[in-house]
């Protein structure tokens, strides 16, 4: 640098002190370092697993890991905004299944252009949460009581949509094609390139614009020690994806809803005002935030996303029937985040969580299939993760209001 | 009148609740650059004075000047717009978010160029800014990127004294800042007072605490059943005189409060 930062610049350029590891346990219990937590359980199930069943971290097992996690993770990009503001939706897997429904009927039985009819089925879910939004807000219903009522009826729409065969079969290419398509492995690496290149761009252009306005730096070796692994994650999946049938465009639709969220939670007004009315609603209001418009739109990407899942799903079972979006998809596509770190009591967690919770959920789903388990074990093991992410979700607030932070 | 110099006046200003007079027929005012301690029993009509001012229950009767104009204040924002800037009690802060994301909450600044775009916000300029206000205001506040909930419970009332200085207000309004708080949070805290009357901030200060107001006040105005018992100079009267204006001890005794503290 050609110049130093003149008499005006603050007075926090020290470096940033070096964690103890007394005080890295302590955040690590804190919730602090939620997302190292999950990625160290995710570690573990693998591993487990691994031992169990040799077929577990094959190529091909993977693959279908990703595809099977794809519905439910993207349904979990819109609960984590809504547990972000500290409510609860508990109508995104009917959702799912209605608009999935409303897609299909529309494709098949009316021969729609498949990419009108997806659109139609999306906007479709847009609607349902500017409903469930404007009930909640406008009559101070409890979030749970219209959700749950929504549950009930938008299963009530989908056997209404479907009509009397119960199941439509779904043949279009380009709706099957969204969890269908595989990228060659040469595209599988350019993209994996482009990518870690943005990354390592990004990151380090923040860490100059800050150096240059005389601000506070993380520490040049733990940002490239976090460089290194995300490069490498992204190598090692490309890699194994590569060796069966290449990178799922599921994957990627999925990576890319969690990206842009991402974006819009921590980098744009929208989402700090998200994370405001979920810590203190009160304070928010005071602070000139509409309230009513964040929760309102909240709600309508809520339902958004879960019709985006329930149309990924429908795309894998090539079809719509009387169970779709029922059974635990709701249950899971809420326990994925929580069990990676999103609090149910608002205000703390990031989308990652809905990517990495549905990798939770879904690799021990997957493991247990392979394994043969009979379902009352897989309920009951399911319903054990939850319970322990919920119990540490609380222990974690715990530790922080014994801090003196609530 | 006596507005002279007096940033905000209130004349003659009266607010009932139902049956209940919460206000009856008050003048009050604060110069720039003076700290005005209102002070008074529960159910004097302290918060209801605040509350006038502040836009939330707008005065029955009376009227409201700034900087020497009539004014109406209808809603908090009229307030905020004129410059009068209200610290709560309750301090209303979002413990999940840190001091940067706490200052500016409902004004981010908006990146210029491809971040406005993409609405992204500009963290580096709202991170400065919130150095530059905290340092002069001498709040030491180590890490501004710290959630505020990690806070004590004096960094946190300067954190929320900071925040009503970002709109440039000509008027603060803070309602039992010392409450609650330790010894050396107290001084912290009234040493951050003094620095906004030194800024030539018209402070008007709510407390319990005669000793803090004491400390810190140029004049201590006294709120009994909703009218003014007293209005004096804080060099020139006893504690005991304003506690037996509080308690009304003096208004049989000396006619008028307003006569004991000489000057106004």
């Amino acid at each position: 640098m050609t110049t130093t930062p003149g008499a005006a610049a603050p007075p926090a350029a020290e470096a940033v002190e070096v964690p103890t590891p007394r005080v890295l346990l302590r955040r690590f219990l804190q919730g602090d370092l939620g997302e190292v937590r999950v990625i160290i359980v995710i570690a573990l199930i693998w591993a487990i697993f691994q031992l169990q069943e040799d077929r577990f971290l094959t190529a091909t097992n993977l693959t279908n890991l990703v595809l099977q996690i794809a519905a439910v993770g993207l349904i979990s990009v819109g609960v984590v905004l809504v547990l972000l503001l500290g409510e609860i939706d508990l109508s995104v897997g009917a959702v799912s299944g209605l608009c999935a429904a409303i897609m299909a009927v529309l494709n098949v039985k009316h021969g729609w252009n498949p990419y009108l009819a997806i659109a139609v089925g999306v906007l479709a879910g847009t609607g349902i949460g500017l409903f469930q939004g404007f009930m909640f807000e406008y009559f101070g219903i409890p979030s749970f009581v219209v959700t749950l009522a929504g549950l009930l009826a938008w299963q009530g729409f989908l056997l209404k949509v479907l009509g009397e065969t119960g199941t439509v079969n779904i043949t279009d290419s380009k709706i099957v094609g969204l969890t269908g398509t595989f990228y060659s492995d040469a595209v599988g690496w350019i993209m994996a390139i482009v990518g870690i290149a943005a990354f390592v761009l990004t990151s380090l252009w923040r860490r100059q614009r800050r150096a240059r306005s005389g601000l506070s730096t993380p520490p040049l070796p733990a940002l490239l020690v976090r460089i290194v692994l995300v490069a490498a994650a992204v190598i090692a999946a490309v890699a194994v994806l590569n060796s069966d049938r290449g990178v799922p465009l599921a994957g990627l639709i999925l990576i890319g809803f969690v990206l842009v969220f991402q974006y819009v939670t921590t980098r744009t007004r929208f989402g700090r005002h998200i994370y405001a009315v979920g810590g203190n609603a009160e304070a928010a209001r005071r602070a000139g935030i509409s309230i009513t418009r964040i929760r309102v739109v909240v709600f309508m990407l809520a339902s958004t996303m879960a019709a985006i899942g329930g149309i990924m799903a429908a795309s894998r079972l090539l079809a719509v029937n009387q169970s779709s979006g029922a059974s635990d998809l709701l249950l899971l596509a809420i326990a994925g985040p929580v069990v990676a770190g999103t609090s149910l009591f608002g205000g703390r967690g990031s989308v990652w969580t809905a990517l990495l919770g549905a990798l939770v959920i879904g690799s021990i789903s997957n493991g247990m299939d392979l394994l043969a388990f009979e379902s009352s074990v897989k309920f009951i093991v399911t319903g054990a993760v939850l319970l322990a992410a919920v119990v540490i979700d609380a222990i974690a607030r715990k530790q922080r209001a014994a801090t003196g932070r609530v | 009148m006596s507005t002279d110099g007096e940033v905000l006046a209130l004349e003659g200003v009266s607010k009932s609740f139902g049956p209940v007079q919460a206000l009856d027929g008050v003048d009050f005012g604060v110069r720039s650059g003076e700290v005005v301690a209102l002070v008074g029993d529960n159910g004097a009509g302290k918060s209801t004075l605040v509350k006038v001012i502040a836009g939330i229950h707008p005065a029955d009767s009376g009227r409201i000047l700034f900087e020497g104009s009539p004014v109406t204040i209808s809603g908090p924002h009229d307030a905020t717009d004129l410059g009068i800037a209200t610290v709560y009690q309750d301090l209303a802060l979002c413990d999940n978010l840190d001091v940067v994301e706490n200052l500016f909450l409902g004004r981010e600044e908006l990146a210029s160029g491809a971040g406005e775009l993409l609405r992204s916000l500009d963290e580096i300029e709202m991170e400065q800014r919130s150095h530059e206000l905290l340092s002069n205001l001498a709040v030491t506040i180590t890490d501004v990127r710290a959630e505020v909930g990690t806070m004590s419970g004096g960094q946190r009332q300067q954190v929320a004294i900071a925040r009503s200085l970002l709109g440039e207000p000509k008027v603060v309004i803070l309602d039992e800042p010392t409450a609650a708080l330790g010894v050396r949070q107290t001084a912290l805290v009234l040493e951050l007072i003094k620095r906004l009357r030194d800024q030539g901030h018209g402070v008007v200060v709510i407390s319990h605490n005669l000793a803090d107001v004491f400390a810190v006040a140029d004049r201590v105005f006294v709120l009994r059943l909703g009218k003014k018992a007293g209005d004096f100079d804080a060099d020139q009267v006893s504690q005991e005189d304003v506690v037996a204006a509080i308690t009304g001890a003096v208004g049989a005794a000396r006619g008028d409060g307003d006569e004991a503290g000489g000057e106004r």
